[in-house]
């Protein structure tokens, strides 16, 4: 019988009974969703890559998501391929506002480095115990977290501002610059 | 001695940097940096609906922009829970194989070249030329194709389109055998490229290393065959593996395909000539797609329906869907999350060459510099994808 992803849920349920697994529900959610315990995402990653049922090989992705009017706002998605059993199942944590940390699972699988290097640039998510939690993407020097929703699309400022309604007064020393006054005596 | 290589160097295919770290010839340590063409795509999708994201995705891998807009639209699809219909299914596998003979193509041209190879890469480079101008006559554009619609397409096909396409498929085997020719057997081809950057089985999995890379190294997985789209369970192809995983496998593995990818193209036309000269290339649901314009100058409602999808953007359900295409470099994923307005609420590009690219270090640590060329260029990379 081919396995299914109700069975990997069953399986992680039954191999960690005082750890919380719940099933994301929603109208669209269209991959199976869990949500597991943050603290315990490495022994849980470990468990699916070497259990030889579930044999979960290869990691697809690893983001963040940010849902910031929600508290807690972030949300660390793990893509899971397994290539034996052709399926994909997709494991969450939930990480709180102020301090946004998750242990890596790139010792589990190598690939997730760049991944979450790539959710710590974009989100400064911190993945404890990572090898290398460096900027990626963006440039070292880049100040603040730029994916998530506080932070706006940014722009280039024109030279030009000729037409812009809330355009920028012209410099000090041009207003000034006042007309001489001229004095015409009467004859 | 450290060596910085890149990010302006011929053989990096854009703005790859690597730090090398050489003990004489031999590399010690090697730290690809990655960044250079960063453009924010992720964070810009939030601020355009799902239709205007297409044209993005044709800037990412921009050798197959028609399997990017691909990829995005089934992903958009899963989330609103619709299909294209059965022409434009045979359409998109008409142009994503394409596609994949004329990425691959340029992948053989600029690899052989940056070996030493010049002769391969002016022969190469006109089937690809080949391929842009059906993409001209097909899009409208040679490059930024834009093609692909949630739903279906932009437009059906143009007429004749299908004879240009027959007779490309029909002179492609006699040119893949000239490249063969010059290749295959070429004791300096065979020389820089057998044994070298090697990628074991155990560790292109571990790395997450997934197209010709992953299938060079002896792993049968193709999205095509394992998970099917646009009906590519009807197609008949066959998957070419490697045995060792070196750079060569990665050249058998690769021009084995476009052998494939041609037959799967002719299959596509087959089966578009049977359908007729025109027919329906998009879905007749005007909730989620644009109605044919002829319509909208005679119909009130499709006029309605226009001018709602064009104002505003169609409006999915609460939810998230990933959906992953195989791309010629590998599998290309989107990853939406959707809060029920026009705009995605996230956007994640799972890009193949990101993840090709983490490879490297393993492929060429202990081995010659010479050889982490041969590497770069055996992986296939676009750095407009790693960067995005």
């Amino acid at each position: 019988m081919p396995l299914t992803t109700e069975r990997v849920e069953e399986r992680l349920r039954e191999r960690f009974p005082d750890a919380s697994v719940r099933r994301q529900t929603g109208e669209a959610v269209r991959d199976h969703t869990v949500y597991v315990p943050a603290d315990r995402i490495a022994e849980i990653a470990t468990f699916l890559r070497d259990d030889p049922e579930l044999d979960f090989a290869m990691l697809s992705f690893v983001t963040a998501v940010d849902l910031l009017p929600r508290s807690p706002r972030f949300e660390v998605v793990y893509s899971l391929l397994s290539l034996s059993n052709n399926l994909r199942f997709t494991l969450k944590v939930v990480l709180n506002d102020e301090n946004p940390r998750v242990p890596t699972v790139t010792g589990v699988w190598p690939t997730a480095n760049w991944h979450e290097r790539e959710a710590y640039d974009f989100f400064g998510i911190e993945f404890t115990g990572h090898p290398d939690l460096t900027r990626i993407l963006l440039p070292d020097n880049w100040v603040g977290w730029p994916l998530r929703k506080d932070s706006p699309l940014g722009y280039q400022e024109v030279a030009f501002t000729h037409n812009t309604p809330n355009r920028v007064p012209p410099s000090p020393s041009l207003t000034k610059l006042k007309p001489k006054k001229v004095k015409y005596r009467a004859q | 001695m450290t060596l910085n290589m890149g990010p302006q160097h011929p053989s990096t295919h854009g703005v790859l940097r690597v730090v090398l770290e050489l003990d004489g010839e031999t590399v010690l340590r090697a730290k690809p940096i990655i960044g250079y063409l960063h453009t924010g795509m992720e964070k810009q999708a939030e601020y355009k609906t799902y239709t205007q994201s297409i044209p993005q995705t044709d800037r990412m891998d921009y050798l197959s922009p028609m399997s990017n807009n691909l990829a995005l639209c089934l992903a958009a699809e899963r989330l609103l829970g619709i299909e294209a219909p059965p022409r434009a299914q045979a359409i998109r596998v008409l142009m994503t194989e394409l596609t994949r003979i004329s990425a691959h193509c340029v992948w053989l041209g600029t690899h052989a070249l940056d070996i030493g190879a010049m002769t391969v890469f002016f022969l190469s480079w006109r089937e690809r030329e080949k391929v842009l101008s059906l993409y001209d006559h097909i899009a409208g554009a040679r490059l930024t194709a834009s093609f692909v619609r949630v739903g279906g397409l932009a437009r059906d096909l143009p007429e004749g389109f299908l004879d240009r396409c027959q007779k490309f498929v029909d002179e492609l085997p006699g040119h893949v055998d000239e490249y063969e020719k010059l290749l295959t057997k070429n004791p300096i081809w065979l020389g820089r490229t057998q044994g070298v950057a090697l990628l074991t089985r155990e560790d292109a999995i571990a790395l997450g290393a997934t197209g010709p890379t992953l299938r060079a190294a002896g792993v049968n997985w193709d999205l095509r065959k394992a998970q099917p789209y646009c009906g590519y369970e009807t197609y008949e192809f066959d998957v070419p593996l490697g045995t060792k995983g070196d750079a060569y496998d990665r050249y058998t593995v690769r021009l084995q395909e476009i052998r494939q990818a041609n037959r799967i193209a002719r299959q596509a036309i087959q089966r578009l000539r049977e359908m007729g000269e025109k027919g329906e290339y998009r879905l007749r649901d005007y909730k989620y797609v644009l109605p044919p314009k002829e319509e909208v100058k005679h119909s009130m409602e499709a006029l309605i329906h226009h001018f709602k999808i064009v104002a505003h953007g169609f409006f999915p359900p609460v939810g998230e869907s990933y959906a992953a295409v195989e791309a010629p470099k590998g599998e290309l994923g989107f990853y939406f999350v959707s809060d029920g307005s026009p705009r995605p609420w996230r956007m994640k590009v799972r890009s193949p060459s990101f993840v090709n690219l983490q490879n490297l270090p393993t492929m060429i640590q202990g081995r010659l510099v010479a050889d982490v060329i041969t590497a770069i260029g055996s992986l296939d990379i676009v750095l407009g994808e790693i960067d995005r």
